[in-house]
């Protein structure tokens, strides 16, 4: 893997900020764009635009094949049975949004007879981890308080690890959905999703995976995880923002009732009654953001071109080697030190608030995100009001990680 | 006067450093300006119809921030606080700062000033 020719796919990568060579990792946050993503999107527009769907006229007809086969290779990257089980949405977070409003919840109250979950004893549980971000706590904090339930939550332990004894005895408590993040964005931790949805599933639960820090870094085969549901959003994993999926079991997705209505969820529409299109369209209101998907199956083409292998280990040398070296400055203390991680480095210094650090290392034009990176209980956890995070993406390189390691302990110099 | 974004901001931290600290009574959340990745208190009273503030941040350079605002507009009337011309923020080089979107929280600072001069204005 030649870094060097890849990042000049990134032309975004080549400029310089505040006179110093922009240093970016801020990847978590989202990732930058190759130079094939930004193209095809740009083809679309220049040479395909169309409403798709039912249109009767060629442009019509060349969008839609072209949106369901981004729909196929969306499928075939994370090795879904079915191709309709892939439901575009704008993100992971409105990916979790759907499903927090349509696992049986009907106007605040539970309709036990329509949801997917009627074979469950109420009232509604669901558990999630301690790690979890805002996206996939507070959807599902909402949905059990609208309906009396209760929010049941994994403790992790001082290196960001999750504890599986306490999960397992959790899920005694008879949850119906676990919602766990795969890789976590704020600690790094890689959760033992498997292990997990194997244990939620013995315990007659839904597993749901929140993929938005694992797509760009970890393999994904939706089949062996055995999953029940699998969000990401193609902004963090080389895509444009604005398209995301979620991928569905067929059995659960056909019991769903619709998340939202209009334009192509429907079959027929009268004055007192409308019937629902087939998956996955019935959960695909209104016209979907089709240039965005064709970018995301661009940017998936250009992950499979690569040694998938190859760029793990690239992006765990990166997160290895900042550890090391971010080890020696006095007073570090790294949040999130999993034997199993991936993609991102997170800490704090004694006596420095991360603001302060951020703000001075952004002068050196290093981009890192300060603050609670959207899990505050995460914060409240390790008792600090946030973190450093410096994130890493394919066309990071080893010479960055030596400009963020000076820009630290530079800035770390001036502040105490 | 600030050339150099380093020299700037090896100032403001000493300057933070400096701040007259906010008495531990008000280092409440009645006294936290929100707006701000890091937490600010600023307190004010008026002595003989002028304002004087004090504050704290757990951010050193917020600290300098809030400081440098206190070292205008402390021992000023409201009235003349009400009124300020808030152009020496370009002149010194915190224009950056003052678009409300920084995580610094420099326009919610100088919009609780101003609410404070306003509510003891009479």
């Amino acid at each position: 893997m030649d870094i060097n020719e890849i990042r000049k796919q990134f032309p975004v990568l080549d400029q310089q900020v505040y006179g110093k060579p922009l240093v970016y990792l801020d990847n978590a946050a989202t990732t930058q764009k190759p130079l094939c993503v930004i193209e095809r999107e740009r083809d679309y527009y220049l040479h395909e635009n169309c409403n798709i769907h039912r249109g009767v006229h060629y442009l019509s007809q060349m969008a839609t094949e072209a949106y369901e086969h981004a729909r196929q290779t969306v499928a075939r990257f994370i090795n879904a049975k079915e191709t309709h089980e892939i439901v575009f949405t704008r993100g992971t977070t409105e990916s979790l949004n759907l499903l927090a409003t349509t696992l049986g919840v009907e106007s605040g109250k539970w309709k036990v007879e329509n949801s997917p979950l009627s074979t469950f004893h109420f009232p509604l549980k669901v558990l999630i981890t301690a790690m979890e971000h805002h996206s996939n706590l507070v959807p599902w904090q909402q949905m059990v308080q609208r309906c009396g339930g209760q929010l049941l939550v994994a403790p992790m332990d001082d290196n960001g690890v999750l504890d599986l004894q306490a999960y397992e005895d959790l899920l005694k408590q008879g949850p119906q959905i676990v919602a766990m993040a795969h890789v976590s964005n704020t600690l790094g931790t890689v959760n033992p999703v498997k292990e997990m949805i194997r244990l939620a599933h013995q315990y007659g639960a839904i597993a749901v995976v929140d993929g938005a820090q694992s797509m760009a870094h970890l393999p994904i085969d939706v089949q062996d995880l055995d999953c029940d549901f699998f969000v990401f959003s193609g902004h963090k994993m080389y895509a444009p923002m604005g398209i995301g999926g979620l991928y569905g079991k067929t059995e659960w997705l056909e019991k769903m009732p619709p998340y939202q209505f209009g334009g192509e969820m429907v079959d027929t529409v009268s004055f007192e009654r409308t019937t629902f299109n087939k998956l996955p369209f019935k959960f695909e209101a209104g016209t979907p953001n089709v240039g965005a998907a064709l970018g995301l199956e661009t940017a998936i083409q250009f992950l499979e071109n690569l040694d998938r292998k190859e760029v793990e280990e690239h992006e765990n040398l990166l997160v290895k080697t900042a550890v090391e070296k971010l080890s020696a400055i006095e007073g570090m203390r790294f949040i999130g030190q999993a034997p199993e991680r991936s993609g991102l480095v997170s800490f704090i210094i004694d006596g420095i608030h991360p603001y302060d650090l951020g703000t001075i290392i952004d002068k050196m034009g290093v981009a890192v995100r300060t603050g609670h990176h959207c899990a505050e209980p995460v914060m409240t956890r390790f008792g600090i009001p946030g973190t450093v995070r410096a994130s890493f993406a394919l066309y990071n390189t080893l010479e960055e990680v030596d400009v963020l390691v000076k820009a630290v302990t530079r800035a770390a110099n001036m502040l105490r | 006067m600030f050339d150099d974004w380093m020299d700037r901001y090896a100032m403001l931290i000493e300057m933070g450093k400096e701040c007259p600290i906010i008495d531990e009574q008000y280092r409440n959340d009645q006294y936290l300006i929100n707006g701000c990745q890091s937490r600010v208190w600023l307190h004010a009273e008026l002595k003989d119809g002028k304002i004087y503030f004090t504050a704290d941040s757990d951010a050193v350079i917020t600290k300098g921030i809030i400081y440098l605002l206190i070292k205008v507009f402390s021992g000023q009337t409201p009235q003349d606080i009400l009124a300020a011309d808030l152009s020496f923020l370009d002149k010194i080089g915190l224009k950056e700062h003052l678009s409300p979107t920084r995580s610094n929280g420099l326009v919610s600072m100088l919009k609780q000033m101003m609410l404070y001069a306003e509510a003891l204005k009479n």
